[in-house]
């Protein structure tokens, strides 16, 4: 074999080695998922959504997880997206190059690699503690949202970005204001874009654990938030109430990592149930969010 | 009889950063017909027309001395409110811009940010609008369409018409065929020479054939300095400087 | 006037947004600091930072940082071991092999990898991929910085390869040409041009992998153990600064006490080791990304 035919033999197996690397971690998560299924199918039925927690595994479900995730998850989104939205526009539209917008920059793009569990500590000291909300579904709310700001804003600014500079020169052009430019031309227009960045950063909120168990959060919690709405037979018959907001929650990844630290082989099973409904979660929400990408590419 | 001037550009120097674009150029804009600013890419042109709207305001290292008025007022002066002049004076780009929503909302939407919601006076306008840029009868069947499914010389035809709906005095062409064909661009060019019963156009242009075509009055720049102003006419039989008849003979650009 | 009035209001509104990150910042570092201040003033930093134990929940209580620094640094490590050499052979590959199509697929599903939720992780490490591995090292305790590190390393994969593959796929195509015309072969144009040219970004995304592994919680907490433990030996429980912060949160250590403020003070090591991690990596990725856009 000459020199040619010998790199051209190592190029092959080069090739081999490169998909093989790529295609390792996808084989991981293959095995991930089919132990998690193995595990928790079997555990997973009607029951185990609607019952509360319980010492014995086999009675034990995720009722008061899920509904303390939606409950976090709205108060996060309610927060993190006007915000992170808002400050995207700031950053891409409005800001002048100078000092305090490359502070703000620097700033964002750091907070961005801040691990979650600082965060936890942040909610701890300025929510639970300065604010005195406890370990309620606000604290968690609002650390969350303060945890997935900066994606929210760096993926507002990207979409923003995509939107071709003649688009705002035809508006201006017509005698719009800045704001009208902006919020009735540029931010429809890079809306596709933007709700993808917003799924995929609510999906990773659905899924941290660790900041809220920095803040207190419960792993036990038989009972639910109180209903934000309420019927009664009496006159206005409908109630309206935020206290749920001040309840205390746990969330799913709370309540599997509860289940994961218990030595009882039922509660694996528990934990295991509780994963696949999590990841049945988040991987719908990532798959929406590449299929809204793929849709919303290249449009100009 | 000389027409009434609806711009008066006097000493306009522009700076881009510490690049010079425009040096002390000086011409009128006469009402109610076309003028051509004609010369080789990076003479400035297209920095004189956005001038006239005030575009550059958009460009931050932007910097000007010199003066433009605008029916006798001095366009620059701190109380011009830039978003109703933008209003009087409209403007169609380079590449066509269509907003990425329907063709009536492209057209009605200079109307919407005035305030203006009456649905019947849209739908009125909106069909002018068509009918002047010689697109209506090609679109009425689809207003509810995307803009961006028209084809490029559509597009154009359209973004003229978007300029068209908020009734402006003026209409600043900034290479408005650069983009397209012939066919379309003869089009556009046909439409052009009927706006200007109407409107004062400024039209910006490399194409001298194009100057000649549609243009009464026709301004040669040259990095940065105009060379010479005048009808085009008298411009395109005796030019008086010698960089004019080069340009025109096909010398350079 | 009322028009511009508006205008200027909504700017305003728009900034505040913006400061808002500011503020977090600086909360986050007050926090950090005024609690750290309090522990200092009772624990030596000499003895945080070179006694060899860490057992602020005994009765004989030491404050190194050492052994839950060490704990971090093997998962870390582990996990690197991992990641880098499986995310930058598969960069080279998806960068420089693999067809535009086949990026476009493999890409988002790589992604996935780095959506499952941490939790999950954590679970697979300790009941899938520690018994797993119990079978070829006998010796291998149920928490093990071993599968603990190199679960988290599967899941930093994605990060180093996407990020590195921006890096090369930066590098002008005319270099690559260049190479060709000599008659290169694509691994010798892949290793020896493309590879050294995008260097720098290619370190900036294994630092910030290493800033990931650092600041990761959960994987840890549940697979790896709860031992501070001043050893290199993978397969022996560990805890990691993180997990530390996880265990007092969990426990019912009353606030206000020099116990509770050791959370403060790790969370604080932590926030300066992955912020001087994450500030290099950005320097190196601007450095990059000024050469080559």
């Amino acid at each position: 074999m000459n020199k040619a035919q010998l790199d051209k033999q190592v190029d092959k197996l080069f090739k081999f080695i490169g998909i093989a690397s790529t295609l390792f971690g996808l084989i991981v998560l293959v095995a991930l998922v089919f132990d998690v299924f193995t595990d928790g199918f079997k555990r997973l039925n009607w029951d185990f959504l609607v019952s509360f927690p319980s010492r014995k595994p086999e009675k034990a479900g995720i009722l008061s997880a899920w509904v303390g995730t939606i409950w976090v998850m709205l108060t996060t989104a309610v927060l993190a997206i006007p915000l992170g939205i808002a400050s995207g526009i700031h950053l891409e539209e409005y800001a002048k190059r100078n000092r305090l917008t490359d502070f703000i920059e620097i700033n964002i793009a750091n907070l961005a690699g801040v691990p979650s569990v600082i965060y936890g500590i942040l909610g701890l000291g300025l929510f639970v503690r300065w604010l005195n909300l406890d370990r309620s579904v606000l604290a968690g709310g609002l650390t969350l949202a303060l945890l997935i700001l900066p994606t929210v804003i760096l993926s507002t600014r990207e979409a923003l970005r995509a939107v071709p500079f003649s688009i705002r020169e035809a508006a201006f052009a017509l005698g719009a204001t800045k704001w009208q430019v902006v919020s009735q031309q540029v931010l429809p227009a890079a809306l596709g874009n933007i709700l993808t960045g917003i799924i995929l950063a609510m999906s990773r909120a659905i899924g941290e654990t660790a900041p809220l168990i920095t803040i207190g959060a419960l792993t036990y919690i038989p009972f639910l938030p109180e209903s934000p709405v309420s019927f009664s037979n009496q006159f206005p018959f409908l109630q309206v109430s935020s206290k749920g907001f001040l309840d205390a929650f746990t969330v799913l990844p709370i309540q599997i990592f509860n289940w994961v630290s218990r030595p009882q082989k039922g509660f694996a099973s528990c934990a295991a149930a509780g994963i696949i409904v999590l990841l049945a979660i988040t991987l719908f929400m990532n798959g929406l969010a590449i299929y809204l990408r793929q849709k919303h590419q290249k449009r100009w | 009889m000389e027409p009434p001037k609806v711009f008066e550009i006097e000493n306009l120097s522009s700076f881009y950063g510490a690049k010079q674009v425009l040096k002390k150029v000086s011409l009128p804009i006469y009402e109610k017909s076309v003028t051509s600013l004609m010369g080789p890419s990076g003479c400035g042109k297209s920095t004189l027309i956005r001038c006239l709207n005030r575009m550059n305001d958009l460009v931050g290292n932007f910097r000007m001395e010199g003066k433009i008025l605008y029916k006798s007022k001095d366009l620059f002066s701190k109380d011009v409110d830039v978003t109703n002049l933008r209003r009087e004076i409209g403007m169609v780009f380079q590449k066509p811009n269509p907003f990425p929503k329907s063709i009536y909302e492209n057209i009605a939407y200079g109307l919407k940010i005035q305030g203006i919601s009456n649905r019947e006076y849209l739908d009125g306008v909106v069909e002018e609008s068509l009918e002047r840029a010689a697109l209506w009868e090609e679109v009425k069947d689809r207003l509810r369409e995307s803009a961006l499914s028209l084809s490029g010389g559509q597009q154009q035809r359209l973004c003229i018409a978007r300029a068209l709906a908020v009734k402006p005095r003026v209409i600043l062409f900034d290479e408005p065929c650069s983009a397209l064909d012939p066919i379309a661009t003869a089009k556009i060019e046909e439409l052009i020479t009927e706006l200007k019963q109407n409107y004062t156009i400024a039209i910006v242009t490399h194409n001298t054939a194009q100057a000649a075509r549609v243009s009464d009055h026709t301004a040669f720049l040259f990095l940065g300095d105009m060379i010479e102003f005048g009808t085009t006419a008298k411009m395109f039989t005796v030019p008086k400087d010698k960089r004019t008849e080069e340009y025109l003979t096909g010398k350079f650009g | 006037m009322n028009r511009q009035f508006k205008e200027a209001v909504i700017e305003r509104l728009l900034l505040c947004s913006s400061l808002l990150s500011v503020f977090t910042t600086a909360a986050i570092i007050f926090i950090l600091l005024s609690e750290s201040l309090g522990f200092f003033k009772e624990v030596s930093i000499v003895d945080f930072l070179t006694d060899t134990q860490w057992t602020p929940l005994f009765t004989q209580k030491h404050y190194g940082i050492l052994p839950l620094l060490c704990g971090t640094l093997l998962t870390t490590l582990v996990a690197l071991l991992v990641a880098v050499p499986l995310g930058l052979v598969s960069a080279v590959y998806l960068s420089e092999y693999a067809t535009g199509r086949v990026r476009n697929y493999i890409k988002p599903l790589m992604e996935v990898l780095a959506a499952v939720p941490t939790v999950v992780y954590g679970y697979f490490a300790l009941l899938f991929v520690t018994p797993l591995l119990k079978k070829f090292i006998p010796g291998l305790s149920g928490f093990n910085a071993l599968s603990a590190g190199f679960v988290m390393g599967v899941m930093i994969i994605p990060l180093v390869s996407s990020l590195s593959e921006d890096a090369m796929h930066a590098v002008p195509m005319g270099l690559r040409e260049g190479a060709y015309a000599l008659g290169s072969h694509k691994i010798q144009v892949a290793f020896r041009i493309v590879f050294p040219a995008a260097l720098s970004g290619i370190t900036a995304a294994t630092i910030l992998a290493v800033s990931r592994a650092i600041g990761e919680t959960m994987i840890v907490a549940i697979a790896a153990g709860q031992q501070p433990n001043l050893t290199f030996n993978p397969l022996v429980p560990v805890e990691t600064i993180t997990a530390y912060i996880v265990q007092i949160s969990l426990g019912d250590t009353p606030h206000g006490t020099l116990e509770y403020s050791t959370i403060f003070v790790c969370g604080l090591t932590l926030f300066l080791l992955t912020f001087v991690l994450n500030v290099v990596s950005f320097k190196l990725k601007r450095r990059f990304q000024e050469i080559y856009e």
